[in-house]
């Protein structure tokens, strides 16, 4: 192996040397960390040393490394893909295997099992050395042809994607409106795309803010806290239907928007997220310390559930008075219904926001949205005024926080600031980034990524964090500035397709 | 009949005084030019006219109008336009995107007019209408930022340094522009310049900035052939 890498840029005994010395970085980084732990015995605390956790360290690191090596020699990307994967899943064994030994290793008196680890590592390690030495020679036949149709491959996808923007937007559409009827009767299946849509309906909102008008927001989830608990409100003080409570959380929303968007209006970049996290924090602490109002710490709880448009109740048992779902279409109770109809809900909310959205940007104020992210001095010497355009930014961002708040408390009948933590806010803007800072079908797929692997990999328990935190990072190295990062132009005069591209700014 | 007119003007950046006390005026359909050294306080003055920073001291007014006091924004749209130092194009936006946000605050119905005029100023944006403006050549990106402020139907029309880092060629290209736009649409300009002899020889009157005053004004030609002047900013050969 080593023989082959001399005859390309870089030599054996460098990739050896490069390798040593990331095992030994390794090594000083997790002796500490995992190389110790304090053990609660009969004696009172004792330590516990764990070679084993740091073994895997060093061994992970090491080929971790090796595969960047490879990287950097220039492998196929095919290759990467089947490398990365594999040494996961190998590394992904070792780690399972010996956290099952964990705690006879400790005390080794067993050594055959630890024996039996020992050997088990071994044949892993021998499996990915032997993958990579396959990849490595395979790359050496055929690799600068496959790196050119790679590098093609990959541009003629993103011709296709953009010059076919419209059409994968539809059939995404047309997608997620027939999902009910092919998942109908799995419960979860809905439920997640349910979830799935409420994320999505957030990126969208905030990405108007962040993607639009470039202002970062990490407190986004107090507008979704407003519009969830003026629905609650609303619905429990007053006796308001959700129908009449929607536009209202959103005014409400819009309304804490503007609030936010006066004093932050001067600051921009790091000061402006400091400042709008700790607008998020604020809403959070009031909604937990003002008790007689919001129920402090306990929430809310049976908030009223949606109506069919006010005609027909989902329940079981209908109210006196009412129609239920099923009599009024002749159909069987079932409590998938009201699931499916949530979905609907909170897909054609979702939509409303994407067409807002995109009708927006055609439109002067969402022209100026995107020269304020621009150039804000080039703005005001145009004559915008930065004041208002921020401020409608804010508010009609916060606006569509507020009705997937409301959708929010419908849904799931109980909320608490539990459900508006930091953690949300960072979940919503990495959605944002992670699709591409202004695309729209960036944040769908990144919504999927970031929501739907994690529900639906759950199985994995902790590990599914680690695989996630993983797929983070890969992202941000392959598309560091996003799935899906270009932007064209909303217009485009006497242009045939292939030209689009020209010009892209990276 | 003076159009802007610039009666005592002071501006500070914190405790340091940038302009102090500067007396100035445009007569309609003029081309009048500033030139100073660097940090003479040219571009500061330039966009005191526009309102950031504000004046101290002193009072702007334009067409009789005090503007001293009022937002850049509002004072923009009164139709005063400027191609700002360092151009400041969107780079992102295509090349007619951005003279679509030169005519944000504008009557749509003037737009393809305007449009066309543009276009026939500078042909060269007609043919990169659809690029990305951060992808052009720097003398393209002037090219735009001079478009999109005339987007904007500016009866005075302020530029700051349009030579900045340009091939000469190119420089004398847009001077020329700059002379036909003055020519041709009775604009009124307002040029700060480094670059004395091409703004001199092209103005009716000038100024002359050292720290923060005006020492000496006269016309173009007499700037010229004045020695201070010549010694100071054109010796050296441009």
């Amino acid at each position: 192996m080593s023989a082959a890498l001399a005859s390309s840029r870089t030599n054996g005994s460098e990739v050896v040397k490069e390798l040593a010395f990331f095992a030994v970085i390794a090594l000083l980084m997790s002796v500490m960390l995992l190389g110790v732990e304090t053990v609660d015995r009969p004696t009172g605390l004792e330590l516990a040393v764990r070679w084993d956790l740091v073994l895997i360290a060093i061994v992970s690191t090491v080929i971790g490394r090796l595969g960047l090596i490879f990287r950097r020699e220039s492998i196929s990307r095919l290759w990467q893909a089947v490398l990365i994967t594999v040494t996961a899943v190998a590394v992904f064994e070792m780690f399972v295997r010996f956290r099952e030994l964990d705690d006879r290793w400790v005390s080794p008196v067993v050594l055959d099992m630890a024996f039996g680890s020992v050997v088990s590592t071994i044949l892993a390690i021998a499996f990915v050395v032997i993958v990579f030495a396959t990849a490595y020679f395979t790359m050496k036949v055929q690799g600068a042809v496959e790196v050119d149709q790679s590098k093609k491959l990959s541009a003629k996808i993103q011709l296709t994607y953009r010059s076919n923007t419209k059409k994968i937007g539809l059939i995404g559409i047309v997608f997620f409106f027939i999902f009910p009827l092919l998942f109908g009767d799995d419960r979860s299946a809905i439920d997640l795309a349910t979830l799935v849509m409420i994320y999505i309906m957030l990126g969208w909102g905030l990405n108007i803010v962040v993607g639009l008008a470039g202002l970062l927001d990490l407190g986004y989830v107090a507008f979704y806290a407003v519009g969830a608990y003026s629905y609650a409100l609303l619905s429990q003080n007053f006796d308001l239907s959700f129908w009449l409570c929607l536009p209202l959380a959103g005014i409400f929303a819009a309304s804490f928007g503007i609030i936010l968007g006066f004093p932050v209006l001067r600051l921009r970049g790091d000061y402006l997220a400091i400042v709008t996290l700790g607008f998020g924090e604020i809403i959070r602490v009031v909604l937990i310390n003002w008790y007689d109002f919001t129920g402090g710490p306990d929430g809310i709880s049976s908030i009223e559930r949606p109506s069919f448009f006010g005609l027909a109740d989902f329940s079981r048992r209908v109210p006196e008075g009412a129609i239920s779902f099923g009599d009024l279409f002749g159909l069987d109770y079932s409590s998938m219904h009201r699931l499916i109809f949530l979905y609907y809900l909170i897909l054609v909310l979702a939509l409303v926001t994407n067409f807002v959205t995109l009708r927006l940007r055609k439109l002067p104020i969402g022209r100026a949205w995107e020269a304020l992210r621009e150039d804000e001095i080039a703005c005001r010497s145009l004559g915008i005024n930065p004041t208002n355009t921020k401020l409608s930014a804010f508010a009609i961002g916060a606006m569509f926080g507020g009705f997937a708040g409301a959708f929010f408390a419908t849904r799931q009948g109980f909320i608490s600031p539990e459900s508006f933590t930091f953690l949300e806010s960072a979940v919503i803007l990495a959605i944002v980034v992670l699709g591409g800072m202004g695309s729209q079908i960036g944040v769908v797929l990144a919504a999927i990524v970031m929501i739907g692997f994690p529900e639906m990999f759950r199985e994995l328990a902790e590990y599914r964090m680690l695989i996630f935190g993983a797929g983070i990072v890969a992202i941000m190295l392959w598309r560091p500035r996003g799935l899906l990062s270009f932007r064209d132009p909303t217009i485009l005069l006497n242009m045939s397709q292939k030209e689009k591209v020209a010009g892209e700014i990276k | 009949m003076s159009m802007l007119k610039i009666e005592g003007v002071h501006t500070f950046y914190g405790n340091i005084e940038a302009l102090k006390g500067i007396d100035m005026e445009v007569n309609e359909g003029e081309i009048v030019t500033l030139i100073g050294a660097n940090g003479a306080g040219k571009t500061t003055l330039l966009m005191t006219c526009c309102g950031s920073p504000q004046a101290s001291k002193g009072r702007i007014l334009f067409e009789g109008q005090d503007i001293s006091r009022m937002p850049m924004h509002e004072i923009c749209q009164l139709g005063i336009q400027q191609s700002p130092e360092g151009r400041r194009i969107f780079p992102r936006m295509s090349v007619y995107e951005n003279l679509q946000m030169g005519a944000i605050t504008q009557d749509p119905k003037h737009f393809n007019s305007d449009i066309e005029m543009v276009f026939d100023l500078f042909p060269r944006l007609k043919e990169r209408i659809n690029q990305r403006a951060g992808t052009m050549s720097g003398g393209e990106q002037q090219m735009l930022a001079i478009g999109r402020a005339l987007m904007g139907r500016p009866r005075l029309l302020l530029l700051d340094e349009p030579s900045l880092g340009l091939a000469p060629l190119i420089v004398k290209q847009i001077f020329e522009t700059i002379e036909k736009i003055n020519r041709e649409k009775k604009m009124t300009v307002f040029l700060v310049e480094q670059n004395a002899f091409h703004a001199l020889k092209l103005a009716h009157r000038g100024y002359v900035m050292v720290n923060g005053n005006i020492t000496l004004s006269g016309t173009g030609a007499e700037l010229l052939a004045n020695p201070e002047v010549r010694a100071a900013y054109l010796e050296g050969g441009h």
